[in-house]
């Protein structure tokens, strides 16, 4: 490997970017003829992925071997810090769309179109809104059983505020860990981390049965106009992040029961726990502005 | 690391030929990557706004069908953007910031290898779309809802090449804003940075904060045509002109993206032909920062005649006409830099002048498009046509020639043919105005623009610009050719190139080695 006088790490070529490029190309490639009825999509779709998860063994195994190898500095260190800030700033910036397509219909788009009375006379507008064409909103939590005709939301007080509770936890486990880490009390550090995937799998599993009582006894799906389509964007992106945030948790939890990270040096632990700071606090933004009001 | 261990690294693992380009992780391989990329890319979608412009030479439909007329007006913008502008600023920000703050490299080589190799494969799909049944994408490069909504299956094929294009970005932005913040050399404070690298910081920040919108702009898009949502639907309660408010959250930070390293290119060449340093650095800084934070709370400005509240269309009328004050602060600083230097004009300095000229007029049409009464006349005529290339054309892209003369002697070791160099400078600007200026005609007498037919009184105004179109098209392979030649023969380049040039990658030998900087240099 190349290297500068101050020893900050330059790695050789790689392969990984462009196998990545390939499966990313291929991944997509096979979700768009998946889309458009094109019978070699799913494969493609399943080729894509692999290679994407192939390219990260590959890619992460790398890094990780360099650096318990102890080839990275504190000054490259900063330079891994730094870009993961900037990447969950993207990630903020994703999730502010979302947020303002849900602002913007609810405070604007739907009582324009309940004012006008050209367009769909009789339309009252209010949210939840299936819009002037979709089922008419009853009351939260109940049993609806004509889906065409009627839709109802999911309450703040149910599943939402125990799973508000669980990543609030979580984010405190994970603090939790991160000091054990600091102070090298590694059995400590195990049973927090551990304790943290618990319940970041606890999460994502009481969301799947919403979705289920969502779909299955509530009338509320992704089609159910645009309250339906920012309820499960939102919190279907978020759910999704949980997940991959589980996933770097879960790989940072094997690679503690294998000895790796020091107390003073331990990058992928700390862009784990920030990640997981993140997916938590958006999910405090969607609990307010999407279960509560 | 010792130097001599750096040596002995060097001979294996360095894999020749195609595999050289494919797994590089060095900054200067990855510059060139992406400046052969948008160069490329400058011709492909040049040859779409030719078929365009040929369409356009006579009334009535004679060379193509009204839909393909509309798939080349988009795909040229798209590939124009994304393919050619965006692309070519990465790669002169690969080039020179590693050299400009005396880093080895950029931070995290082996993700700026990724950020370029996705685009090929975006690029793949996005042109490909063109030959899937239905045709390419047609709705103009905005992909406005409802069009989008009902489009064929290329409009998947967009979406998706601009969700790869926008890892790209973001990644490479990243890349660029930690190589800036982590990686100067010890006395190399933020407010001694060339201003070419203080752009780039400021433009890395806008890629980051809105290419992530646009992912959300087109993922709905994407749930609207296949998964039932109504976002864009208004007989669900959603509403098209909020694809268009989210797609121009995104959209005018992003014409900042195409416009902000053009300045910094021109803030280097500037002061080198008039042999006097930067007027007011320390305000040209401020006025990029306050470009940026403006170019957030404008965006509604692309859409007055859609129907929004009054205040909405005074508060975005004025916060427009506020970004007039720090973009004139750069004027000024242009021609205070010229004023009484001992100027000499080779062909960046050409350019250079060129810029500030041609898109001084892009900004005061700009001005005018932001009056909001009147704004409802030019709305989607030829005079936004004409203000947009004035920017984009006369200002990024003749930005970006002038910057490849500049450091081409740099890149290659050889000068490039000053008189061809001036030759196609000259040709440039001309054959750019014969285009470009009738059109601010066209537009106000109300010729609409992307229709491939027009009423017969705006016959002279469009032959004059096809004609002005096919003379700018083919000078740019002049370009192509004096960079060819450039780069394989000519006068040997001296370290310092030109005379007294300031900034760090004039101290190193001209073409610059592989390895820069891997003793970080001492900056007084």
């Amino acid at each position: 490997m190349s290297g500068s006088r101050d020893g900050y790490y330059l790695p050789n070529p790689s392969a990984w970017p462009i196998i990545g490029s390939i499966g990313l190309f291929t991944t997509l490639l096979g979700l768009m003829l998946f889309l458009n009825e094109g019978k070699t999509g799913p494969w493609l779709m399943g080729f894509g992925a692999a290679t994407i998860i192939f390219m990260m063994f590959g890619w992460f195994g790398r890094v990780i071997r360099e650096s318990e190898g102890g080839m990275y500095n504190d000054h490259v260190g900063l330079s891994f810090r730094m870009s993961m800030m900037w990447f969950i700033f993207s990630e903020v910036m994703f999730f502010a769309a979302f947020f303002s397509a849900l602002f913007y219909t609810r405070s604007l788009a739907v009582p324009w179109l309940a004012d006008t009375d050209l367009l769909w006379p009789g339309y009252e507008g209010g949210w939840p809104t299936a819009g002037p064409k979709g089922p008419l909103p009853i009351e939260a939590d109940t049993v609806v059983a004509d889906p065409s005709r009627q839709f109802s939301t999911i309450g703040a007080w149910g599943i939402p505020v125990v799973n508000t509770g669980l990543l609030l936890l979580s984010s405190v486990t994970v603090t939790i860990a991160h000091h054990a880490l600091k102070m090298n009390e590694r059995r400590k550090l195990i049973v927090w981390l551990g304790i943290t995937l618990v319940l970041g799998a606890m999460f994502l599993f009481l969301q799947g049965k919403e979705y289920a009582h969502a779909y299955q006894e509530l009338g509320l799906t992704l089609g159910t106009g645009v309250y339906g389509a920012t309820f499960f964007m939102l919190t279907g992106f978020h759910g999704l992040h949980v997940t991959v945030g589980a996933i770097i948790l879960l790989v940072v939890w094997l690679r503690c029961l294998r000895g790796h990270f020091k107390p003073e040096n331990h990058f992928a632990f700390e862009a784990g726990a920030w990640y997981w700071h993140f997916v938590d606090t958006v999910w405090v933004g969607l609990f307010i502005f999407v279960y509560v009001f | 690391m010792a130097t001599a261990e750096v040596a002995s690294h060097e001979g294996h693992h360095h894999p020749t030929g195609i595999m050289r380009w494919l797994t590089t992780t060095n900054h200067k391989d990855i510059g060139t990557l992406y400046l052969c990329f948008s160069l490329t890319m400058f011709l492909i979608g040049g040859f779409m706004a030719l078929v365009v412009r040929a369409e356009l030479f006579q009334p009535g439909l004679q060379i193509v069908d009204p839909h393909f007329f509309n798939q080349m007006t988009t795909m040229h913008a798209l590939i124009m953007v994304f393919g050619a502008i965006m692309p070519g600023f990465v790669g002169f920000a690969n080039w020179m910031i590693p050299m400009m703050v005396g880093a080895p490299d950029m931070a995290l080589p082996r993700l700026n290898n990724w950020s370029f190799w996705i685009l090929p494969f975006a690029f793949t799909m996005l042109l490909s779309s063109l030959f899937v049944p239905g045709g390419g994408p047609a709705a103009g490069w905005t992909l406005y809802a409802p069009l989008t909504i009902q489009g064929g299956m290329s409009v998947d094929m967009t979406i998706f090449a601009i969700h790869m294009m926008g890892i790209s970005s973001i990644l490479g932005a990243i890349n660029i804003i930690v190589t800036i913040f982590n990686m100067r050399a010890p006395g190399m404070s933020l407010m001694k940075m060339p201003l070419f690298v203080w752009t780039w910081l400021i433009t890395a920040f806008l890629l980051i904060a809105v290419m992530p919108v646009l992912a959300g702009a087109v993922t709905m898009l994407l749930t609207d045509r296949h998964f039932g949502t109504a976002f864009f639907d208004p007989a669900g309660g959603g509403d098209p002109v909020m694809f268009q408010h989210i797609f121009w959250f995104f959209g005018h930070p992003e014409v900042y993206i195409m416009i902000l390293p053009a300045f910094g290119i021109i803030s280097e060449i500037i002061p080198t032909f008039s042999r006097k340093p930067l007027f007011g650095y320390t305000t040209m800084v401020l006025a990029t920062a306050c470009i940026a934070f403006l170019s957030f709370v404008v965006w509604a400005h692309h859409m007055f005649t859609v129907g929004m509240p009054l205040a909405g269309e005074l508060f975005f009328m004025y916060s427009t006409m506020l970004i007039a004050v720090p973009t004139g602060v750069k004027v000024f600083n242009w021609v205070s830099t010229m004023w009484r230097g001992a100027l000499t004009f080779e062909t960046p300095m050409l350019f250079a002048v060129a810029v500030v000229f041609l898109f001084t007029i892009g900004g005061f049409s700009g001005l005018m498009l932001a009056i909001t009464p009147a704004d409802f006349q030019y709305h989607d005529t030829y005079f936004v046509v004409a203000h947009f290339h004035y920017v984009l054309f006369s200002g990024a892209a003749m930005a970006m020639m002038g910057g490849a003369y500049y450091w081409l002697p740099k890149w290659t070791g050889h000068m490039y043919d000053e008189k061809l160099g001036k030759i196609h400078f000259w040709l440039t600007t001309i054959f750019f105005n014969v285009t470009f200026f009738p059109q601010h005609f066209l537009g106000l007498a109300g010729m609409p623009r992307r229709i491939p037919d027009y009423a017969l009184q705006f016959t002279e105004f469009n032959v004059i610009s096809s004609l002005g179109a096919f003379g700018l098209g083919l000078s740019q392979l002049l370009f192509v050719y004096i960079i060819v030649k450039c780069v394989r023969s000519g006068v040997r380049a001296t370290d310092e190139v030109w005379e007294r040039p300031r900034g760090l990658e004039w101290t190193v030998p001209s073409p610059a080695p592989y390895h820069t900087f891997e003793t970080p240099p001492k900056v007084i």
